[in-house]
């Protein structure tokens, strides 16, 4: 049984990862809801995100900096992307849509490869959160707690503009029946592709933001992937919120199981996924007979 | 006549084992001629066994449109069973440790077939996904005394066949040569069997194949285990050729190149996924050695595969078949055709073999009767507390302005949806709440107001899938005979086809063909399973008139051998075809009786023309 304090440094921990896969799975989720395409590049996309950072607190070492001119590049990859490749295939059957963005997470990561090379690259912690914080009962690194701060604002930032503005209005609505919205004459490809463009954002963002824990390389996106697909599945496919709390609990499962034992942590994440499937297969948050 | 026409379609059939013996004669062949072009034997052996993964990917996704991204996990487990049986020595032969590699793999397929063809579209395949990396991590920490962890499991043995060890080179690629060839065999006979035919249907349409009484959930759970067969043979085979079994055979990476190889060889061709892995293998081997674009390959690769899907091109297999198997543009003479139909009323239909025996029928129970049937949606009641019997052999007709819950009452009466209340008896036999798999395998048919085909098959085929349920029952294994080999089947499949006067058309994918021939097509299928009951709903929508002359004709000529009940707008044809006519209005039962009776009942005129005026102020 480990110890009380192992248990607390664990929650935060999964308190950490859970945001950033909720940040991540917000991404995916409303390109699934309003979209509905399953973006398999989500993953690729995230890597891209690490290694926009990695560029350009590397070149100016501003870490701010680079979120904000990096933000702005992954929205103009989402756009380009959306143009050129997606909007082809709305009304393809989901085996298209899942095979084209499985070829362009291909293309990306083989593109990066190609110009950074296959070995992995190293971003510094930005120096304003260096160091550690005291917090009375458990010390604990000031950026992963800065993470934390960061995501939670992203994530309101991203429930305002869904839930509090006209744009968030018509995506939700276009999230119900996108064929509706478009009968009433609202312009329903261009909410399509901002949707795509801050899905592509929420999870460049994430990616910039896991950067200085981990090793940035070409392959880093994979797990995020998968693990954002059962944080949607357990929330509820297209369900915003479902995203969120569903990030956290995934984070939670991981970070609490390897407390115990390390090698159960991905089995038991899968574990929950399949039993979901079985017992409640429209998510948490989902509506029965969506998607 | 007709009979000539479909001997002529028949001799343009492909030599039969033409690609079987092609294969045989590349397998021979490649060994001698490839290794000057830069394919080792080693090489060559990664091929054929990533393309062994493939054919089971291809039954998956090129047959039956379920797009896994979980093959990894079938693979693995062959693999990793068969190599920690022979390396601990719990079986010294490396035979029977594949088969049951391989049998492991079929129950684990088992297993998250179960719970994955329950879904379709993005759920099937996040649920493959994460069941292929459930196992990944499964491997790499929980089962990892028995598996390496990262590892892998070095030192497998090769196997003797006789007296010769077959060691690498020529020998370990006859091997994999003659396990390629076998399961290549199978997955042909697979495709082109009662079994295949069925789950082509599923890929086109598959609540068609639901309606015609074929259970799709399980059509898809058998091909799942197939393929996961077929992964767990190659997965142990890999073991076996590389002395060793690496971790990596359980990874995303490896589910998704078979995906890709798949797409670039050629979806749906069966050797398809192999010429994509050699494409893969090729350029991976001999490209990395280019200076300056060494790494680019997979890139490129990338580049491709994007191309490929959206161009909606059929890979490089897909294509070549295309470019071979042209047809003489078979719509040209389709309007003579059509005229021809047109002109002549058709030929008396000949008694069409009715394989299922008749639902055993209560003494003087009626062919179908609704009770107090009711649908309900919020607060619409689409159908509200109609009852009405068919009586055994008549033709009955249910009419109504439009909205009045026709096509709802269908669908209850098939049980293709569930009634709010009320039920539906066939032959006296309550069938609410079977579904219409089990009702059709009952004896009850439909023809749809909107065409439900298969579009890609040809209309023999479509035929013979309606054909084959109930003469195979709801699910059957019956991979090895070819589909058009059962007599009595392919007896069923010409009357059909001559009755609706479809045999000129037998080998014309259906997407060829005009309006009106599919419209006919759709009643042929429905005729085709042998239905006791059959229900045409709306068989004259979108006729031209001399078709709808003929069609009258053909349904007059059905109705003397089945019972039918009809739901079609065109009045003339409905005073003239029916015995007794129900109308419907509002959801409600507003009248029933003999034609005579219907037309002098003064609530109708009212339902239609009074209907007509309190909406249009005069």
């Amino acid at each position: 049984m480990p110890s009380g304090a192992l248990l607390i440094a664990q929650a935060f921990n999964g308190l950490a990862l859970g945001t950033l896969l909720a940040l991540v799975s917000s991404g995916l989720t409303i390109i699934l809801g309003t979209l509905g395409v399953l973006n398999f590049a989500h993953g690729a996309l995230f890597m891209l995100g690490a290694y926009v950072i990695f560029v350009i607190a590397g070149q100016t070492g501003s870490f701010v900096l680079g979120l904000v001119v990096g933000g702005v590049f992954m929205l103009l990859a989402g756009v380009f992307i959306e143009r050129v490749v997606i909007r082809l295939f709305y009304a393809r059957p989901a085996e298209d849509q899942i095979l084209v963005t499985f070829g362009i997470a291909i293309v990306l990561i083989e593109a990066v490869r190609a110009i950074f090379g296959g070995a992995s690259q190293h971003v510094d912690v930005p120096s304003w959160a260096e160091g550690v914080t005291q917090l009375g009962f458990l010390i604990y690194p000031t950026y992963r707690l800065a993470l934390i701060g960061i995501i939670a604002v992203l994530l309101i930032a991203l429930y305002i503009v869904l839930y509090r503005t006209s744009v968030g209005l018509v995506v939700r609505a276009g999230i119900e029946d996108a064929r509706m919205v478009g009968i009433l004459g609202i312009n329903v490809h261009r909410a399509f592709l901002l949707v795509f463009a801050i899905g592509v954002l929420a999870a460049g963002l994430a990616g910039m933001l896991y950067a200085p824990i981990v090793s940035v390389n070409p392959d880093m996106g994979a797990d995020f992937l998968i693990e954002s697909f059962v944080v949607i599945v357990i929330g509820g496919l297209g369900s915003y919120p479902g995203a969120v709390v569903g990030g956290i609990i995934a984070g939670e499962i991981i970070s609490i199981t390897s407390a115990f034992n390390s090698a159960y942590s991905q089995v038991m994440l899968y574990a929950v996924m399949a039993l979901l499937l079985v017992l409640r297969p429209q998510g948490l948050f989902g509506a029965e007979g969506r998607v | 006549m007709s009979a000539e026409r479909v001997g002529l379609a028949r001799e343009r059939r492909p030599i039969p084992f033409l690609p079987e013996a092609v294969l045989a004669v590349v397998l021979i062949a490649a060994p001698f001629a490839l290794p000057h072009v830069g394919f080792s034997f080693d090489l060559m052996e990664r091929i054929l066994n990533w393309g062994l993964l493939g054919l089971g990917f291809d039954l998956l996704f090129g047959a039956a449109g379920l797009l896994s991204f979980g093959q990894a996990a079938f693979y693995g487990t062959g693999g990793f069973v068969t190599a920690y049986l022979l390396i601990n020595h719990v079986i010294s032969s490396v035979w029977l440790a594949l088969l049951i590699g391989t049998f492991w793999a079929g129950v684990f397929g088992l297993v998250v077939g179960w719970l994955a063809v329950r879904r379709i579209g993005i759920y099937f395949a996040m649920i493959t996904l994460a069941f292929g990396e459930m196992s990944f991590f499964l491997e790499n920490a929980p089962l990892s005394s028995y598996t390496g962890g990262e590892n892998g499991l070095p030192g497998v043995p090769v196997p003797y066949l006789g007296p010769i060890h077959l060691v690498q080179g020529l020998p370990m690629y006859g091997l994999l040569a003659g396990f390629f060839f076998v399961g290549f065999v199978l997955a042909r006979r697979i495709l082109h069997s009662p079994f295949g035919a069925v789950l082509r249907a599923i890929r086109q349409n598959t609540a068609r194949v639901e309606m015609l009484g074929h259970s799709v959930p399980l059509y898809k759970l058998a091909v799942f285990v197939i393929a996961a067969l077929y992964s767990g043979i190659a997965g142990g085979l890999l073991g076996v050729f590389q002395s060793y079994m690496p971790p990596d055979a359980f990874t995303l990476d490896t589910s998704g190149q078979v995906v890709v190889q798949t797409v670039i060889g050629g979806v749906g061709t069966l050797i398809g996924p192999t010429v994509g892995a050699a494409v893969w293998l090729y350029l991976r081997d001999n490209l990395q050695m280019i200076p300056g674009i060494g790494a680019l390959w997979k890139l490129i690769l990338g580049l491709i595969f994007v191309a490929l899907v959206i161009g909606l091109k059929r890979g490089i297999c897909g294509e070549i078949i295309a470019l071979f198997s042209r047809r003489p543009a078979a719509v040209e003479a389709s309007g003579e055709l059509e005229g021809d139909f047109a002109a002549e009323a058709p030929p008396p239909a000949p008694e069409l073999p009715m394989r299922a025996p008749m639902v055993r029928a209560l003494p003087e129970a009626p062919a179908l009767r609704a009770i107090n049937l009711a649908k309900h949606f919020g607060g619409l009641r689409a159908v509200d507390d109609v009852s009405f019997s068919v009586r055994t052999g008549s033709i009955h007709a249910v009419i109504g302005p439009n909205g009045a819950g026709k096509s709802t009452l269908f669908k209850m009466l098939l049980d293709e949806i569930a009634p709010t209340a009320g039920e539906v008896r066939l032959f006296g036999r309550r069938i609410t709440g079977i579904g219409a798999t089990r009702a059709a395998q009952l004896g009850i048919g439909k023809s749809n107001q909107l065409n439900q085909l298969f579009l890609d098959l040809t209309v023999a085929d479509n035929i013979r899938v309606a054909a084959l349920a109930r003469r195979r029952g709801r699910f059957r294994i019956d991979v090895i005979r070819p589909a058009n080999s059962i007599a009595v089947v392919e007896r069923q499949v010409d009357v059909a086809l001559r009755t609706v006067g479809l045999e000129h058309r037998a080998d014309t994918p259906v997407h060829e063909l005009p309006y009106g021939e599919k419209r006919r097509l759709e009643i042929g299928m429905a005729l085709a399973t042998g239905p006791n009951v059959l229900l045409l709903d709306e068989p004259l929508a979108g006729m031209s008139p001399a078709e709808r002359i003929a069609t009258r004709a053909l349904i007059q000529e059905i109705g003397r051998t089945r019972t039918l009940l009809i739901v079609e707008h065109d009045m003339d044809a409905i005073f003239e075809l029916a015995e007794r006519i129900t109308v419907l209005q509002e959801g409600r039962l507003l009248a029933e009786g003999t034609p005579e009776q219907i037309q002098g009942d003064d609530a109708v005129q009212t339902a239609y023309l009074g209907g007509l005026h309190a909406h249009e102020p005069a």
